[in-house]
């Protein structure tokens, strides 16, 4: 028969501070809901601490119900958990055994620096983003949707790769740490549509420049980031980033991104 | 900073590099292993020696091979620079194990299959690159040639008379075999000449020439192993 409820045993990474060293606790937390959801699992564990007068684990979460991009965690050796397709609060208790001990840890990247417990600091992301993630537009009355042709191809891909929500599992995934897969992505939204096109050389160069700044590893093609992308982001981004970025350095005319001369 | 600057120091100019390196040396794989291949042909190693002569004597394949050495190093001194920089980009690892279906063997453990394969080309240059031009080489006089010719094919021969240092070949093209299985694939990634339509195609060719190529390689010190061992 199966049980209804389960009791776990969790290992889980407590860090004060940024700069502080932190280690693994321990915690015995019994009668677990099947149902659920890893982040109520967790909602569960703090009113305990809370109860025994100790500090509550700090993770982060805001609509759970997976689009917002803000929770994290590696859960037994998995961005997300063992789920595929998901993100943490969208994770089920139910995927679980009982007795079972779980790892949680924050994502692991130099880049992505612990705040506390398991909330890591994402905001390279945002610069990223910010060197090159936008395009420009008249402003004005919004111009007829279907007085600039698209291809349904493209259209789909570019929909594809604008559902990434940053939530960094790529990186998390990656032996390298690599930002690859999300930087291909957010490049991939805007380059497969004409509205894209104006500031698509600067925006390759600016965002793949911005990306090394902040420390991320490099691309080895292994695949990790795609396999566990809550979204299902494709590593063929990964492919047209680097055609782009090729393109983009021997392409004629412009100047270089960065280099200090480009704000003419 | 120069653009050509920014980009070679870049992680996907890095990158650029350590893919068309890594093509280079599979054509160079092609080219040395339709040379190797005539070790089989039963004419007591002439037309192995002919050829030997005629690569040894020729500019421009001379020039090639000096290129072919730059390129291995700049493949391993640019692996090491990535590497770096990928330990640097997580400080702290993880406890939990990460799940191995989600990537190839190969994919994960270029580095090491890397290390193995320059290991193996290092026993392999002072084994016979080494020997053959700074060593002292017999020489065979072939009925109705005009002069004697450097008897490489003896070199080898004996070389490989040792079942350890055929085996060591053997598994060496191995460690090649999976080095390849991921690099010929990655390369074209890395490349950008991957897409939905081309992938596919080249999974199954890189498949091919990673079985293929290493296998044909390690047929010669079998069966010259064999036919030195009296088979």
């Amino acid at each position: 028969m199966e049980s209804t409820s389960l009791n776990l045993r969790l290992q889980v990474w407590r860090q004060p501070s940024t700069q502080a060293s932190g280690k693994f606790e321990t915690y015995e937390l019994p009668s677990v809901p099947v149902h659920a959801s890893f982040l109520e699992m967790l909602d569960l564990l703090n009113e305990q601490l809370i109860t025994e007068g100790r500090e509550p684990v700090a993770f982060d979460h805001d609509c759970r119900e997976g689009i917002c991009g803000m929770c994290s965690l590696y859960i037994n050796g998995r961005a997300h958990g063992p789920q595929q397709g998901t993100t943490t609060c969208q994770l089920h208790m139910r995927h679980f055994e009982d007795g079972e001990t779980i790892t949680i840890e924050p994502f692991r990247a130099k880049a992505f620096p612990v705040v506390r417990d398991l909330v890591v600091n994402r905001s390279a992301f945002d610069r990223i983003q910010q060197a090159g993630g936008y395009i420009t537009v008249n402003t004005g009355n919004a111009p007829d949707g279907n007085a600039v042709p698209i291809p349904k191809t493209d259209a789909d891909e570019a929909f594809a790769a604008a559902a990434c929500i940053g939530c960094g599992a790529c990186v998390a995934a990656c032996k390298n740490a690599s930002a690859m897969l999300f930087v291909s992505a957010k490049v991939s939204q805007y380059a497969l549509l004409p509205q894209g096109q104006p500031e698509h050389r600067e925006r390759v160069l600016s965002m793949v420049q911005a990306m090394d700044e902040e420390g991320f590893g490099h691309c080895t093609n292994t695949g990790a980031c795609e396999a566990e992308c809550p979204k299902g982001i494709s590593v063929e981004n990964i492919a047209r980033l680097n055609r782009s970025y090729l393109g983009a350095q021997f392409s004629g005319g412009g100047h270089a991104a960065g280099g200090g001369s480009s704000m003419a | 900073m120069s653009p050509i600057k920014l980009f070679l120091l870049s992680s996907n100019g890095r990158k650029t590099v350590m893919a068309l390196t890594g093509l280079f040396l599979i054509l160079f794989l092609v080219v040395h292993l339709a040379g190797n291949l005539q070790l089989l042909v039963p004419d007591q190693g002439r037309s192995f020696n002919e050829y030997s002569h005629f690569m040894s004597h020729s500019l421009l394949i001379q020039t090639v091979s000096k290129l072919n050495f730059a390129f291995i190093i700049l493949h391993v001194l640019y692996s090491l620079w990535l590497t770096k920089q990928a330990n640097a980009a997580r400080p702290v690892g993880y406890q939990g194990r990460p799940a191995k279906e989600m990537t190839t063997w190969s994919s994960r453990n270029m580095g090491i299959l890397g290390t193995l394969v320059l290991a193996f080309l290092l026993v392999h240059l002072k084994g016979f690159w080494f020997e053959l031009k700074f060593g002292e080489v017999p020489v065979v006089l072939y009925p109705g040639a005009e002069e004697s010719l450097p008897d490489a094919f003896r070199v080898v021969s004996e070389a490989y008379a040792n079942p350890m240092y055929a085996l060591f070949y053997v598994l060496s093209m191995v460690a090649v075999g999976f080095h390849l299985y991921h690099g010929f694939q990655s390369a074209f990634h890395t490349l950008g000449l991957s897409n939905y339509r081309y992938k596919p195609m080249i999974r199954t060719v890189g498949t091919l020439f990673a079985v293929a190529v290493p296998a044909l390689f390690a047929l010669i010190p079998v069966v010259m192993y064999l036919q030195k061992a009296g088979y």
